[in-house]
């Protein structure tokens, strides 16, 4: 690993100052989980590294009946998994969080970190985004809020300016009869997804109509994939299962899958169909049951 | 400056250690080199093995994967500072006399993944005691001893026998 100079900030205030003053060849470390990893490859090798891992200001996880739930940046993997708001309210997180690495790595990681890293495997981008999530970015004197669905710009490439940090995520209450699960393919718990897809669907309540359905998926593209015709077949529809065939179909034809030593395009675009299936078919079981 | 060493301040296994690092050093580096700590292992360095697994305030994390800047004012257990003098510690008593341990070093990691496991949840489940151990790599596939000892322990340690 390269050397780098090392600023470790006691405020986010203080943060923000440091990053406004170091807008070049400048890298945040959080928990460093993945960015450590690609920074002993020589993939990356800042000159300067500003660490917000002990920042408490920004580990936090609150629940408003009216505005939803909102997730310091900071968080850990492992007190998402745990929080018993999340596990009541948004149990398709703390299941995500039991599948997303090791025990090691989620006691030491950040949701933030994992957001701002930008890989296109990764399993928390596609579940923000079925869950219309939205990110609080944030830098000296400014703040704007935008769509998960828009903060990937390429692999490992995000919406973040210089001198900008992600503070929060947050994500408002679901409408009534509205299921979201997450299904990956993995070896080994705890692995990378060589796939993994994230469904959130919507019902009328009485005609068990689809009134919204939202698909994304990772590891199908060098950003997480949106995969919105799949997403306009469900629409307007009951949901029959010759109709998850058809959009589990159209779902893999939108993927762009990479290939590696995990799988060829093509297996990838094969298992996008076994995998949007099921996540869509458990979260068409728990949008009827609630 | 770039590489400019910084001052840290660790305690290892209950001592105080002030240290000076420089920030790309890895804590595994200096709970091996600087503190001559050698029970943690350096496996793969891209945090899949878990050999180098730690306790950092109470939780099993990689030492591979964290820089010791970053470990700074953090209370750290290494495999050292579990056995009182020539008592083994539950754990490591359970591994040795069930015959848990073939080549040995992945042991160190799993023994800390175990304790940080039982000191959380005395009780675990068979299937909370698997996903545990996932954290750390056996290359010699001998995970249902290991995982059978672990069991044994939490019993021991519960009061049991």
């Amino acid at each position: 690993m390269k050397d780098f100079e090392y600023m470790a900030p006691k405020t986010v205030k203080e943060a923000l100052s440091l990053l406004s003053q170091y807008q070049n060849e400048t890298k945040i470390i959080a928990g460093g989980q993945s960015m450590l990893v690609v920074m002993r490859q020589g993939l990356l090798a800042p000159e300067y590294v500003i660490d917000i891992k002990a920042l408490s200001e920004l580990d936090y996880i609150k629940y408003d009946e009216g505005e939803g739930l909102r997730i310091g940046a900071l968080t850990t993997h492992r007190d998402i998994e745990k929080s018993p708001v999340i596990m009541k309210r948004f149990r398709v997180l703390s299941e995500m969080e039991r599948n997303l690495a090791t025990i090691q790595t989620r006691n030491w990681g950040t949701i933030g970190g994992n957001l701002c890293h930008g890989d296109p495997a990764g399993d928390p981008a596609p579940i923000f985004i079925v869950l219309n999530a939205k990110l609080k970015l944030i830098s000296q004197g400014k703040e704007r809020i935008i769509e998960m669905e828009n903060f990937s710009k390429d692999m490992l490439e995000v919406d973040l300016h210089p001198g900008e940090m992600l503070s929060e995520i947050q994500i408002g209450n679901p409408k009534p009869h509205t299921g979201v699960a997450h299904e990956k393919l993995m070896v080994m718990q705890g692995d990378a997804g060589i796939v993994g897809a994230a469904v959130s669907i919507t019902l009328k309540s009485g005609n068990g109509i689809c009134e919204d359905a939202r698909i994304a998926v990772s590891n199908a593209a060098s950003v997480p994939l949106r995969a919105k015709e799949a997403e306009k077949r469900l629409v307007g529809k009951t949901i029959t299962p010759p109709l998850l065939d058809e959009v589990c179909q159209v779902a893999s034809q939108e993927a762009d899958p990479p290939a590696d030593v995990h799988g060829s395009a093509e297996y990838r675009k094969e298992m996008i169909k076994v995998f949007v299936r099921r996540a869509a078919a458990k979260a068409l079981e728990r949008a009827k049951e609630g | 400056m770039k590489g400019e060493p910084k001052e840290i301040r660790l305690i290892v296994n209950g001592k105080v250690y002030e240290l000076r690092v420089k920030p790309k050093t890895l804590l595994n580096d200096v709970l091996r080199k600087d503190l001559k700590l050698t029970g943690t292992k350096r496996g793969c360095l891209e945090s899949t093995c878990g050999v180098c697994t730690v306790i950092l305030d109470k939780k099993a994390v990689r030492s591979c994967s964290i820089l010791a800047v970053q470990a700074n004012g953090h209370e750290i257990t290494t495999i050292e500072g579990l056995a009182e003098g020539d008592k083994l510690h539950p754990i490591q008593e359970a591994f040795v006399n069930h015959g848990a341990i073939e080549c040995g070093f992945c042991i160190p990691g799993r023994v800390m993944m175990a304790k940080a496991l039982l000191d959380e949840n005395p009780d675990p489940t068979r299937e909370e005691v698997r996903i545990a151990m996932q954290g750390v790599l056996c290359a010699d596939v001998g995970y249902v001893k290991q995982i059978e000892a672990v069991e044994i322990a939490a019993e021991k340690m519960r009061g049991g026998e």
